[in-house]
């Protein structure tokens, strides 16, 4: 129907302004205001969000809260790493289509810079000794056993971003696909300089502006864009960067990853009583979801997997899909996914079609720049690629496409458009 | 139209009493409960607030009498009115005393009903809600213990009508709590919120309602624990101690108030100084003091000030419906919600965030999208100054919805104007707002200069417009000038008046003519201030004789602060609107402002400013002047105020004498210890300032000619 999403925000050092809810507000406040219905329209509000926040539990429910849309509104939060935000759409598509709402609100929000600093276990556990101890003695006894490396804080955005069950982080399994699908560093270095110079033309265009609503902090500051955009980046000062992941040989880098960012997006979806009930305007129909699983080692095929199902129930060539929304986590990790549709043993032996699926026109895919250049707010991507989706579908006259995410964990999901 | 905001529901636990049918008495209700503690409840007949008069305190006499023959378990006082425990003594009741004899009696009498209360041997607990201010405090202080429902607030505002608290608040405050914290709140008149009042120690406990019950029953066991105080409070009854702090609170009261015109606080420090400590002393000090200020001419003048204010409070109710209105109103969707304010510059950021603090949800429009940022900034210093918690100020930011895309003209009730004074941007403004806006909704300008009459000559439905004038700081004036041309709908503009109820602000119902009548009456005063800087007198010496008169700041520092090219701007606009009355601004003047020298904004005008102050030359004491020559000047700054203001009555811009004294009061702080303008010239003489004016025509130009409206003036 509609959507609109905060400027996604590159972290800095410091916890940046907004928590996930702040950004969800700010986002969510013009989107209920240019809706023809009252906020307390809505059956329902989905959102997703991975690094939520003790002071708000369930930031579904408080967002709603926050955005006024009455305290009768049910909200509830959906979490499936970076695809939590896509998540959200799919759940509220299932409730329309079961006939238990007409309007949902379905969005995501990451505030990385939020994302908290632990205590490690054994500090944990010497806090607890120390409150159980109910004598001087007891206490000073509890005291005496603490140890300096207690203070050592765990990152918590480090500890998230690694696999616990093939100990691997996310840039270490775009690593493994690099390896497995030969992309060298080189392509990955230009796949990145094109997202930025593509998102800098988006924004240049005012391609973004119905897309994209400005934030504002309580001291007076306001952020109009995504910021982690270098238009003038080229392969040559990628190429003197030092891998992040894996030194000294690997081959992925900050350049060529996804940015750690604060960012929320919201859409609206309505069912066809809804549209004629309040007389919207849709801008494209969902037609079908697909989540798929696979080795957590290798989750950055997980586009591969979830959109190929989709083509398959829907019968459709790559020839019929005008445009592709893939998150780009990594652009090693884009890259091995066009080479793996491009494979036919691949193809036949684990898509199990019949040969290699094809070649996506570098034309239709993330054609207004992606993750590496925007920035990647864990729980807010899915939504983004979705709402950007169907507004490019709109803008460009363009009839079917499709949104796919990697999750971390080894999962992938992805979602079939069709312009309305 | 009924204005619903965020209305809070509140159930008071009123025990036995609370049910029963109206008892012997007008005021208050009397009963008892199982465990045999005597609630005795104060609602007084008639009104919404609860408020002591002789009528009330003569009832609790009686029921005093009736107690001591049978005496209770415990005895309970709380207010019966959801408005709050009690506002204080009737201020109309010393309205025209001009005696003091008479008002030490009566006094004594009060005074005497509370020391019953006080002696009563039974356990006392006050239960208190809401706010509980000056004689409901007093009252609240003869208890032996207070128990506080959150949300309350507690006490002494009577400084703020030239007088002290009169009701024994002065020693049973000073004894109950650190004397130094005492002495604060009855010199500043601020209030103390539950927190707060715990801490000091002027209530034992601070409850939700839900637990009444239980605290009543406590304190009825006398388990009740008196809430902490600091030790040393009882070192000031040593005289030397207390001479020292008194000498500091005269230092800092006299850094705020001109002591010539405010005598009340330092009666009040002078009374504690010499009696801190021994009642007997102070209770005759105190009585003798309260009757001293409440019939001197300041002490009059403030206590009509407060009635003006009343009086246009009063004219917000116009707009209210009664009882059984409102649920029609409601159901048809009228009650205000949601205002639209176009341009975040200084006074449309600043509106939108006071409508957003007072409960509003607001959309804050401007093409310039860090306009709005600095808006918001503001808004969040508001909060803070304002001591809210950090949910309460996120709440306002969360109602402050900054809409680049003016989406919000379409659900807003009330749309504010406040862009540059321009007639063609104001003009494609309402142009955009009248194709979104609701058809109930009511489109409003700040202008200050531009006649509603042009602005309403493009619109489809000049019947919803009319001028919403706000005065700067937003925040800190109180007034707000409704300026109706003569196509106003009716109900448009009572709604319009409820709306700045709802905002706390006071409403000066005006017509439309140029600069209505705040700025009408303040240029004369202001420009009349150039023209004696042309005649070489210096800024500093002008503005002394304007602050001597009585006036929060002097003309010359005043223009900086409003800005000379906004002076300037009006005062052109006022001589080509209405004639030859309005002097011609000097040339030199005109340059400066042409070279950016504009005020305080510039950091320069008539004055250097930094960091917000003006630097100002020191002036001689006040002994070494010539009293007369100060006299003159004084005079030839503030009769032509006078004198516009005679010329605004007699025009019909203000409805009555009043609400012109009360809205020049609000809008400028023209010295409120005199009562007002017009009140400041009928108790000078009107024949003694027609004369005035006329030797000032003679000498000085025509300026100064008597407005034909003396005449009418009795």
């Amino acid at each position: 129907m509609d959507g609109l999403r905060t400027p996604f925000l590159k972290v800095a050092a410091a916890p940046g302004p907004f928590t996930p809810v702040d950004l969800a507000v700010q986002c969510g406040r013009p989107l209920l205001l240019r809706q023809p219905f009252a906020p307390e329209s809505f059956d329902r509000v989905i959102l997703g969000c991975v690094n939520v926040l003790a002071e708000e539990m369930n930031p579904a429910r408080v967002a709603a809260l926050r955005l006024g849309m009455g305290d009768g509104m049910p909200a509830y939060t959906v979490q499936i790493n970076c695809g939590s935000g896509m998540l959200s759409i799919d759940a509220g598509f299932q409730a329309i289509q079961l006939g238990d709402a007409d309007l949902v609100l379905a969005g995501g929000s990451e505030s990385l810079s939020h994302a908290p600093l632990y205590f490690n276990r054994q500090a944990t556990a010497w806090f607890a000794a120390l409150n159980g101890a109910r004598t001087l003695p007891q206490r000073v006894a509890a005291l005496a056993r603490v140890r300096p490396g207690f203070f050592k804080p765990v990152i918590g955005l480090l500890r998230g971003l690694t696999d616990p069950v093939v100990e691997l982080n996310m840039g270490q399994t775009a690593e493994v696909l690099a390896y497995l699908f030969d992309i060298s560093r080189q392509a990955a270095d230009e796949y990145a300089v094109e997202s930025h110079r593509r998102l800098a033309q988006a924004q240049e265009r005012g391609w973004l502006a119905d897309e994209v609503t400005p934030v504002f902090t309580g001291d007076g500051k306001c952020h109009t864009a995504d910021n982690g955009v270098r238009p003038d980046t080229t392969t040559d000062r990628l190429a003197a960067l030092k891998p992040a992941f894996e030194k000294p040989w690997g081959k992925v880098t900050a350049g060529n990853s996804s940015q750690v960012t604060d960012g929320a997006s919201w859409v609206v979806l309505a069912s066809e009583a809804a549209v004629a009930r309040h007389g919207l305007q849709p801008r494209a129909r969902i037609v079908d979801s697909q989540w798929s699983a696979l080795d957590p080692s290798i989750m950055g095929l997980g586009p591969v997997l979830s959109a190929t199902e989709l083509l398959k129930r829907g019968n459709f060539g790559l020839d019929d899909i005008d445009l592709w929304e893939i998150n780009e986590a990594f652009a090693a990790q884009v890259l091995a996914c066009l080479k793996a549709w491009r494979s036919g043993d691949f193809c036949r032996t684990v898509l199990g079609l019949d040969g290699a699926l094809g070649a996506i026109a570098p034309d239709r895919l993330n054609i207004n720049g992606g993750a590496v250049s925007l920035g990647h707010p864990v729980g807010a991507s899915g939504n983004r690629i979705v709402l950007h989706l169907a507004n490019s579908l709109h803008r460009l006259g363009l009839r079917r496409g499709i949104a796919s995410q990697c999750v971390g964990g080894g999962q992938g999901g992805a979602m079939l458009l069709e312009a309305v | 139209m009924v204005i619903d905001i965020l209305s809070h529901s509140a159930r008071l636990e009123l025990g036995p009493a609370g049910d029963q049918s109206p008892g012997p008495w007008q005021h208050w209700r009397l009963a008892r409960d199982e465990q045999s503690i005597a609630w005795l409840l104060l609602d007084r007949r008639g009104a919404r607030v609860n408020t002591l008069d002789e009528e009330v305190l003569e009832e609790l006499d009686d029921i005093l009498a009736t107690l001591e023959q049978d005496p209770p378990q415990a005895l309970v006082i709380r207010s019966a009115k959801p408005s709050g425990f009690c506002a204080g003594a009737d201020v109309g009741m010393f309205r025209g005393v001009g005696d003091p004899l008479p008002v030490i009696e009566r006094l004594r009498r009060a005074h005497g009903i509370l020391d019953r209360l006080e002696r009563l041997a039974v356990t006392t607990v006050a239960v208190i809600h809401g706010p509980c201010l000056g004689g409901g405090l007093e009252l609240a202080l003869a208890c032996d213990r207070r128990i506080a429902i959150d949300g309350a607030t507690l006490g002494f505002p009577e400084v703020l009508l030239g007088l002290h608290p009169g009701l024994g608040g002065t020693y049973r405050a000073t004894e109950l709590i650190d004397p130094i914290q005492a002495m604060t709140l009855m010199l500043t008149g601020k209030s103390a919120p539950a927190a707060k009042a715990k801490a000091l120690g002027l209530v034992d406990a601070v409850i939700p309602e839900r637990h009444l019950a239980g605290a009543v029953a406590t304190a009825a066991a006398g388990k009740l624990a008196q809430a902490g105080r600091p030790w040393h409070r009882r070192l000031f009854a040593i005289p030397w101690l207390r001479e020292l702090a008194a000498r500091r609170m005269v230092a800092e009261t006299a850094r705020k108030v001109n002591r010539q015109f405010y005598p009340a606080p330092f009666a009040l420090i002078n009374l504690w100084r010499n009696h801190g400590g021994h009642r007997k002393g102070m209770r005759v000090g105190e009585i003798k003091s309260f009757a001293r200020l409440v019939t001197s001419a300041t002490g009059q003048n403030l206590i009509r000030v407060f009635f003006l204010r009343e009086t246009l409070k009063g004219l917000a109710n116009q707009g209210v419906a009664s009882r059984g209105q409102a649920d029609q109103v409601a159901a048809s969707g009228q009650v205000i919600r949601h205002i639209h304010v176009v341009g975040a510059g200084t006074m449309g950021g600043d509106i939108a965030a006071w409508c957003a603090f007072s409960g509003f949800r607001v959309t804050l429009a401007d093409r310039d999208p860090s306009v709005i940022a600095a808006a918001v900034a503001r808004a969040a210093t508001l909060c803070e100054r304002k001591h809210l918690d950090r949910p309460g100020k996120r709440a306002v930011l969360d109602r402050l919805i900054p809409d680049l895309a003016g989406d919000g003209a379409r659900r807003a009730d009330i749309l504010i104007e406040a862009v540059p004074e321009d007639t063609a941007i104001k003009a494609s403004v309402y142009r955009e707002l009248e194709a979104r806006m609701k058809p109930g909704a009511i489109l409003a300008t700040n202008t200050s200069s531009i006649p509603l009459e042009t602005l309403r000559a493009g619109l489809d439905r000049p019947e919803r417009f009319l001028g919403l004038h706000f005065f700067n700081p937003v925040a800190q004036m109180q007034l707000v000038e409704l300026v109706s041309h003569d196509s106003v709908d009716g109900a448009c503009r009572d709604r319009a008046l409820a709306f700045i109820k709802a905002i706390d602000r006071l409403p000066a119902p005006v017509q439309s003519a140029p600069g209505f009548l705040v700025n009408r009456v303040l240029t004369p005063y202001l420009l009349e201030a150039m023209l004696l800087l042309d005649e070489g007198l210096t800024a500093e010496t002008i503005d002394q004789a304007a602050v001597d008169f009585g006036m929060p700041v002097g003309p010359v520092e005043l223009a900086d602060q409003v800005g000379l090219d906004i002076c300037i701007a009006v005062g052109d606009m006022l001589a080509e609107r209405l004639g030859g009355d309005i002097p011609a601004v000097p040339g030199w003047i005109r340059d400066k402002v042409a070279a950016g020298e504009t005020g305080r904004k510039a950091g320069k005008g008539f004055y250097s400013w930094r960091d917000g102050a003006p630097l100002k030359q020191r002036q001689k004491a006040a002994g070494e002047r010539e009293g007369k020559r100060d006299r003159d000047l004084a005079d030839r700054l503030i009769l032509p105020l006078l004198n516009a203001c005679v010329a605004c009555l007699r025009e019909g811009i203000v409805a009555d004498a009043d609400v012109l004294d009360g809205a020049v009061i609000f809008g400028t702080g023209f010295a409120p210890f005199r009562g007002g303008p017009l009140h400041y010239a009928r108790q000078r003489g009107i024949g003694d300032i027609v004369s005035s004016l006329e030797l000032l025509a003679a000498s000085h130009g025509g300026r100064f000619t008597p407005d034909p409206g003396w005449r009418d003036l009795s």
